[in-house]
């Protein structure tokens, strides 16, 4: 009987050994005769247990992790293929209390199906969204989009309802999907996941904008970073024109759509949508004034839904379920599920699905069970190089966009980065003003020079400077930046510069506030 | 992915732009394939881009300059990204960032005399979940230590 086992593809798994521990399974099974049947799937998010290994058994599968090919001989002894019990057994995957715990809508399949077979994703409820939006009519697919209280997942949190109704509304010959898979904060990989694992969902999800708004053209704008989901995507591009998810008739209806691959170039601010849409216009990666804004005049000037990778893959499942059912999770006016994303000095790091209102503490200490050197967490970055250092004293806020802007931060795209007691907060606040000045698209002054500007501050305070009048002229700048910048780049450098004084004034050569108090 | 597989030409460089024009907005799409062709974007390649697309040679300029990614002479036969974001620095990547500096005697965004090997710092791999990470070739790398960093370098020096 052949045995049917699952191992990642996906550059996580592979950067920790997954195509060894693949290539040793298959010598080590045929050294014994084994007939073993290996499917590369995307990575279930689950990190730490990577290389995980999955075998398929009557009772579900049962997985082990995390493996390295020197393990396999001891596995297949100890009967891996009937999923035996092992030092590396995590048990039936379904039942393992970090993928348990979790509200999979978005990312239901990833790591689950063959992330190249559509067979296998209509198997496994793919399809049935796109299907019903082409019954519904344009106007009911808008309407569903709406109910779920579906927000960006990019960073901005705007109603992607709203936005797709003002494109839909807007009258033009040609009108354009952007997607931005231009995953550029530190911390995240929710993008990548999607189109690694489960990239007919993100093309599903295109459609269905498509055919909402009346536009025949998508984009995905993917950055340089990521070779392995650019070449896992093409491919589902090509199978999805063989299957009719894509071309001239998507689904039978008549409806035309398709999508290209663009790749990006190692620019961060090409994030930004607009500057997203200049590069894929293939200008330099300038940050456009608004207005007008890209639903109005976008992509060479039509109008353009710019939508981030999450946020048009939640859309088959608003769709398939209902605009109720996505709503029905979540918190306040953060509706839905969000792929949150656990990284950096963790122990337990990975994708984390969840509704909206799950406390910060929760996530980094439950879910993340502390940082991985074993010493106290200090620090958590949520949001990305733009989001804020949070300490300790606040990891009872809840994961809830409105939540975090009351804080001075932001949750962006989803992201947590960990910092244990051994990071130096005045080099990481030096660091959030370089980036930027680094990355700044040059457009508007605030950023272009006031970050570099705040690079000189902080190396005068590492000088020696009096602290007091420094941070308050950094402050100042701050301010400008805050106030005067034309996007976010420029516009939330403040935020882990600021957190960073606030918070913890003792790595900048000042006292600690009793109001401040940081742990 | 060995680089700078050919020296420039201008002909090829011609029949490349020449290929990629009929896209809507076709200049990244060929800087990339100007890059994966000869290994960098030459200066030559710009007055053809420029007379072939009709844009001024100052806005090809203007745009091969803007990106991170293009560079403007060959790199190494290695090339070794390590990344130099948050999530890595939280997990001990700039220690190894400065390991590297060392052991190839270059600075990040360099290569060695002997055109073995480009050390370049890149922001963010998506690999932060499994961090301090790294790219060889193109070829991903998780949970990096300093005995692993050794061997990569070892190898690439080789």
């Amino acid at each position: 009987m052949t045995a049917r086992v699952f191992v990642a593809r996906d550059a996580g798994a592979i950067s920790v050994g997954a195509d060894e521990v693949a290539a040793e399974l298959v010598a080590s099974g045929r050294r014994r005769g084994l007939d073993i049947d290996i499917m590369r799937t995307g990575s279930r998010g689950l990190y730490w247990a990577e290389p995980m290994i999955e075998v398929a058994t009557a009772a579900g599968r049962v997985a082990y992790g995390p493996v390295a090919a020197k393990d396999i001989d001891g596995l297949l002894d100890a009967g891996l293929l009937d999923g035996k019990d092992h030092s590396l057994s995590l048990g039936p995957t379904e039942e393992i209390p970090w993928l348990k715990r979790q509200t999979r809508l978005t990312f239901a399949r990833c790591g689950v199906v063959d992330p190249l077979s559509l067979s296998d994703y209509r198997a496994h409820g793919g399809g049935k969204g796109l299907e019903r939006a082409l019954s519904l009519g344009t106007e009911a697919t808008l309407a569903e989009v709406e109910a779920s209280g579906l927000r960006g997942r990019g960073g901005a949190g705007f109603p992607t309802g709203r936005k797709w109704r003002t494109v839909a509304e807007a009258r033009a010959a040609q009108k354009y999907i952007a997607c931005n898979a231009d995953e550029g904060d530190s911390g995240t990989f929710a993008d990548r996941m999607i189109m690694e694992g489960d990239p007919f969902v993100l093309i599903e999800g295109m459609a269905i904008a498509g055919f909402a708004v009346g536009a025949d053209k998508g984009y995905v704008y993917l950055r340089s970073e990521y070779p392995h989901a650019a070449a896992t995507f093409e491919s589902a591009l090509a199978e999805a024109r063989k299957g009719g998810l894509l071309g001239d008739s998507i689904a039978g209806s008549g409806v035309t759509f398709d999508i290209e691959l663009r790749i990006g170039a190692g620019s961060y601010v090409c994030g930004e949508e607009t500057a997203m849409l200049e590069s894929l216009e293939g200008k330099r990666g300038q940050v456009r004034a608004r207005p007008p804004l890209p639903a109005h005049k976008g992509l060479f000037g039509q109008p353009t839904v710019v939508n981030n990778v999450v946020s048009l893959a939640s859309t088959p499942f608003v769709l398939a379920e209902g605009g109720s059912a996505f709503a029905d999770v979540g918190f306040g006016r953060s509706r839905g599920t969000i792929p949150i994303q656990i990284a950096g000095n963790v122990r337990y790091g990975g994708l984390f699905e969840t509704g909206f209102g799950i406390s910060l503490g929760e996530i980094v200490d439950e879910i993340g069970g502390g940082t991985r050197s074993g010493r106290p967490v200090r620090a958590v970055q949520v949001g990305g190089p733009l989001g804020a250092y949070i300490p300790r004293s606040l990891f009872d806020t809840p994961y809830d966009f409105e939540a975090f802007t009351a804080i001075d931060g932001l949750i962006g795209h989803g992201g947590i980065v960990v910092f244990d007691d051994t990071v130096d907060m005045r080099q990481q606040a030096r660091f959030a003003l370089e980036f930027c000045a680094l990355e700044s698209c040059g457009k508007c002054t605030p950023c272009r020079i006031g970050s570099t500007r705040g690079v000189e501050l902080v190396d005068r305070l590492a000088g020696g400077a009096d602290a007091a009048e420094t941070v308050a002229i950094l402050e100042d700048l701050c301010q400008t930046l805050k106030y005067g910048s034309l996007c976010a780049l420029g516009g939330f450098t403040p935020y882990p510069v600021m957190s960073a004084v606030r918070y913890f004034p003792e790595d900048f050569g000042m006292e600690r506030q009793p109001a401040a108090a940081g742990q | 992915m060995a680089v700078g597989v050919l020296d420039f030409d201008a002909e090829r460089a011609r029949d490349i732009v020449a290929a990629h024009r009929h896209l809507q907005g076709p200049l990244l799409p060929i800087l990339r394939a100007l890059q994966d062709a000869f290994g960098y974007v030459d200066e030559r390649a710009e007055p053809i881009i420029a007379d072939l697309l009709n844009l001024t040679r100052a806005e090809v300029h203007g745009v091969v300059s803007f990106y991170h990614d293009f560079r403007r002479k060959p790199a190494g036969r290695h090339r070794i990204q390590l990344c130099r974001a948050e999530a890595c620095q939280s997990a001990g990547g700039e220690t190894l960032a400065a390991r590297a500096e060392a052991a190839l005697g270059i600075a990040s965004g360099e290569t060695t005399a002997d055109g073995k090997a480009t050390l370049d710092a890149v922001y963010c791999l998506g690999l932060c979940a499994v961090a301090p990470a790294a790219m060889i070739d193109g070829r991903p790398v998780g949970r990096l230590d300093a005995e692993r960093l050794d061997a990569i370098l070892k190898e690439a020096r080789e």
